[in-house]
């Protein structure tokens, strides 16, 4: 890489390439006083683009609710974080990576496990748990097979072997992912509330140390690369993906972790170098506290030779991390990295004139404010135009005709978003750190909370066709949906992390899709009391002009407060009565049954509504207080036929069920329902509790047949055959 | 009595073994760093699963180098018990102190999921708890579990007891359905199986109890002699 002279980046106009815009360039002139000399304009460069300064997101993410009682730390920091009591907090975030996936799927799902885990511990949290949202083209697509398969080994294996359990997420399939594949990696971390730390460089004269990985030329861009829009020439995009080590990580985890421990004294801040690697870590780091920093180039570790100033700033070689080590404490932090076996190198200082300095062979190579880098990014109103489905879309709901429910039953269980996850699962270790009481495939992973009764539950969802017919209404529904799959596990919803997964913010119809997207989102944590606690934005996931359906990534942790509490969807003994929660109506625009039927989705969005939504959740929440639930599953994609076969094959159960609906109201998709049995002798007692919020439907039975009884047919289902054809669905 | 937990760097299931001897057995057990150089102040030493230098190379090639390993080596010469889970077996059959090895799990994936085991030799300081031929079930998580030795030293494994699992359900390729061997003296087994994760019902199965109790046992007939 050859570096321009300030004046030739300015008549080449180099600053567009890396994502600039003229009047950005402008402006940093304005804020410097003069122009930016070439490493100077990377910085500012990878500062502002969107993944770093979410200059595009940031008025619309200002609508989240963000604070509350137990809220210990919001948006902000490495990772948000929920105080549980008795001295501890959950710590949570995810993230996107969902362009280096696309590119090159092992190491872009990979490093994107890497880099959250590395959030997590970042707050001085143990890492506990993960999960990840996947979505894909269709599996008929020999690429997205490749993608999928690639993902998933990459997930498996940093996860694997770190040693934190991937305890769920979610996969589904649409062509609308076909070229911009969604990877979100969440990470959910238990803290002791005296080891909490925070991403700041405070104190003239204390220390910047760089910790774990040696620098490369990997990942230089990334965070530009993830703000800008696919085209044909993205293969040219390669070095922009970074290479994962989750061995270097796993030490240079238990180092921190224990450096937080036994030293705490010695630790003023510390930050993970994630996008943008050493410049967004350590100006991120020195502005948050007020303090400016000099950094010494040539003390990087590096494992290239001839690397130049711009090269090691933007880097996002994997495994490292800052901290600002107090003054007298260098040894300290060095000693302990030594019996890790990983670098542990002084590269700078804080400083009070709030200047961010870089030298490098005996020369400054960079000397801007260190707020114009970190604070002073434009903000832009982006302008807002309904895009023209939304417009044109047909008021009614589909109606589906349907002659035979056994069979679109069957074939539904068989949809690759419906089939068991099973097959993927099993090439991840779900219980590691033996705390896994609830694995994979219940509507939310449990864990225990060792020494106590309390565990957490913890989910992703987001139903992106429900978005693409109504953003604002599919806002909300995609928290309350994650909602719901906590309450049916027996917790109470604490709050939110999010990936918004968009098209370009610069294109009306996509930015409106954003606004309206967010601001149903909010409205639901608020209504929910779950706010948002961290998360990310992924903009400009497009390919040659087509965006993906707006896709935003609830990830959710609930407080589960005493383990005789923990529920699971499966149906549990013979005689149980089965209680349907919630009102079916005929809400099929957007389900899977339109989109298997048709090919497609379309029309407007069912109705939804919110209190609704509460009401019934707490009357689950108020049942499994009870102590009388035995199951519990939320109705989702597929409806409440789906539901109830899932319910039934967990232990091979069948079940006799009459409702009073024609046979395709079995599978809408209508919102806030639940199934849950409880045993026969408390049946009569639930029917007075609840009133017109649940009938009961039918029984679990000890044969294994569900039968379906309904004004137009009668359904039957053997539960075993129909369960080894659903876990054999997923192939790849 | 004091158990060693040997921690590999990428050792991961350490903590996971600590937990389990402390919590569903009340005994001492002690986290034993890898550059340690004696272990003769331990009842028992145990391998845990997890990643050990990565697994570059192969499982377990590099930590048979480790600094420990010679104290491993003297601890099992002079007849204590050693067990290594996963990773830990892999370890000890890469050192010489079991015979065969593991290889890459004949579908090239990892599998995470319960197996059911046959405890085929109830006799060994190990599995003296389980009722003979018992079935029990224990979750496998694991790359690279598929065991393989040659006919000489499987009709040895077989003549001298020393197959002390095989699975139900070969799920990785391992000959003669093997999940866990011990030596020919009895005081070291390795098994693919993680025996830790399944001591509480809470996280569904108490099958793995039956090693732990039968190390205990065999600990403390040792002890006893007066």
């Amino acid at each position: 890489m050859i570096e321009q002279t300030a004046t030739a980046i300015k008549s080449s106009r180099l600053y567009q390439q890396w994502g600039l815009t003229s009047a950005e360039y402008q402006r940093i002139q304005e804020l410097i006083g003069r122009l930016p000399n070439f490493t100077e304009t990377g910085l500012f460069a990878a500062m502002w683009s969107e993944h770093c300064a979410y200059k595009n997101s940031k008025p619309l993410l200002k609508q989240f609710p963000t604070s509350g009682q137990r809220i210990l730390q919001g948006p902000g920091e490495g990772a948000g974080i929920i105080d549980i009591g008795d001295g501890q907090a959950v710590v949570f975030k995810a993230e996107s990576h969902n362009h280096p996936t696309a590119v090159e799927p092992y190491q872009g799902a990979a490093t994107g496990v890497g880099g959250i885990i590395r959030d997590i511990f970042s707050m001085g949290a143990q890492p506990i748990a993960m999960l990840d949202s996947l979505r894909f083209g269709e599996l008929t697509d020999a690429h997205t097979r490749f993608l999928l398969k690639e993902t998933i080994a990459g997930i498996g294996g940093y996860g694997n072997c770190i040693g934190i359990p991937t305890v769920g997420g979610e996969l589904a399939f649409d062509d609308a992912y076909a070229a911009n594949p969604v990877m979100n990696a969440m990470c959910v971390g238990l803290l002791d509330t005296t080891m909490q730390q925070k991403g700041q460089a405070a104190g003239a004269g204390n220390l910047i140390y760089y910790v774990g990985a040696k620098t490369g030329r990997d990942g230089i861009q990334g965070a530009i690369f993830a703000s800008a829009e696919f085209n044909d020439d993205v293969e040219a995009d390669r070095s922009a993906v970074q290479v994962g080590d989750p061995f270097m990580e796993k030490q240079l985890m238990d180092a921190c972790l224990e450096l937080i421990r036994e030293h705490p004294e010695a630790v003023v801040g510390i930050q993970d170098m994630g996008a943008a690697g050493l410049v967004s870590s350590s100006a991120e780091m020195g502005a948050k506290a007020g303090y400016g920093m000099t950094l010494n180039l040539d003390a990087v570790p590096q494992r290239e030779s001839g690397m130049i100033p711009y090269e090691l700033m933007l880097s996002e070689s994997q495994e490292r991390m800052l901290i600002c080590v107090a003054k007298d404490q260098g040894a300290v932090v060095e000693k302990l990295f030594a019996r890790y076996e990983l670098d542990a190198v002084q590269i700078g200082a804080v400083t009070a004139a709030k200047q961010y300095q870089l030298y490098a062979h005996g020369e400054k190579v960079a000397d801007v404010p260190i707020k114009a880098l970190v604070d002073e990014a434009p903000v832009y109103q982006r302008p807002q135009r309904i895009p023209a489905h939304l417009l044109t879309a047909d008021p009614q709901q589909y109606q589906p005709q349907i002659t035979d429910a056994a069979a679109v039953l069957t074939d539904l269980l068989q949809q690759p978003t419906l089939a068991s996850k099973q097959a993927v699962y099993r090439s991840y270790d779900t219980q590691v750190k033996t705390n896994t009481v609830v694995a994979p495939g219940s509507d939310a992973a449990v864990l225990r909370i060792r020494g106590g009764r309390k565990a957490l539950a913890m989910t992703t969802d987001g139903n992106g066709r429900y978005l693409y017919l109504n953003p604002e209404i599919g806002g909300q529904i995609a928290v309350c949906e994650a909602a719901r799959n906590i309450v049916a596990s027996g917790g109470v919803p604490l709050g939110i992390t999010d990936c918004l997964n968009f098209g370009s913010p610069e294109e009306p119809e996509s930015f409106y899709e954003l606004a309206q997207a967010t601001k149903g989102m909010s409205a639901a944590c608020k209504a929910l009391a779950t706010p948002v606690i961290s998360g990310n934005v992924s903009l400009y996931n497009e390919s040659n002009g087509t965006a993906i359906y707006p896709t935003p990534m609830v990830g959710m942790v609930g407080l589960i407060a005493d383990l005789a509490l923990i529920t699971t969807q499966d149906f549990k003994h013979a005689g149980d009565a089965i209680f349907l929660v919630g009102q079916t109506r005929a809400d099929f625009n957007g389900s899977e049954l339109q989109k298997m039927l048709t090919g497609n989705i379309s029309g407007a969005l069912f109705d939804f509504d919110l209190a609704t939504e509460i009401s019934n959740q707490q009357l689950v929440q108020q049942a499994i207080r009870a102590g009388i639930v035995s199951s519990a599953h939320d109705l989702a994609e597929g409806g409440l036929a789906v539901g109830l076969a899932e319910s039934c094959f967990g232990r091979q159960l069948g079940a006799t069920v009459e409702v009073a609906m024609p046979a395709s109201w079995l599978f809408a998709e209508s919102q806030s329902r639940f199934i849950l049995t409880v045993p026969a002798a408390q049946a009569a007692a639930f029917s007075q509790m609840t009133g017109e919020q649940a009938q009961q439907i039918g029984t679990v039975t000890a044969a294994t047949d569900l039968v379906i009884k309904t004004n137009t047919e009668t359904l039957t289902l053997d539960v075993v055959t129909s369960k080894q054809q659903w876990e054999g669905a997923l192939a790849w | 009595m004091k158990f060693a937990v040997i921690q590999f760097p990428g050792s991961n299931c350490d903590q996971d073994l600590v937990a389990a001897l402390r919590d569903g057995f009340q005994q001492q057990a002690v986290l034993v760093d890898y550059r340690t150089a004696d272990l003769t102040d331990y009842a028992a030493v145990l391998l845990p699963g997890g990643f050990s230098y990565g697994d570059y190379l192969r499982g377990g090639a590099i930590a048979r180098f480790a600094p420990i390993m010679t104290a491993v080596r003297d601890f099992a010469a002079a007849g204590g018990l050693v067990i290594g889970i996963c990773n830990g077996f892999q370890i000890l059959t890469e050192a010489g102190l079991l015979p065969g090895v593991l290889q890459q799990n004949r579908s090239a994936n990892f599998i995470c999921q319960p197996a059911a085991l046959t405890v085929v030799n109830n006799q060994t300081s190990f599995t003296k708890a389980y009722q003979p031929q018992q079935t029990i079930t224990l979750p496998i998580a694991h790359g690279e579990g598929n065991y393989y030795c040659d006919a000489a030293t499987l009709a040895e494994l077989k003549a001298q007891r020393q197959i002390a699992f095989t699975y139900q359900d070969n799920p990785n390729g391992s000959v003669a359905d093997i999940a866990g061997i011990t030596n020919r003296a009895g005081n070291v087994l390795g098994m693919m199986p993680h025996p830790e994760r399944a001591v509480e019902a809470l996280l569904g199965s108490e099958d793995g109890r039956g090693v732990f109790q039968s190390m205990l046992q065999t600990l403390t007939e040792k002890v006893v002699p007066a």
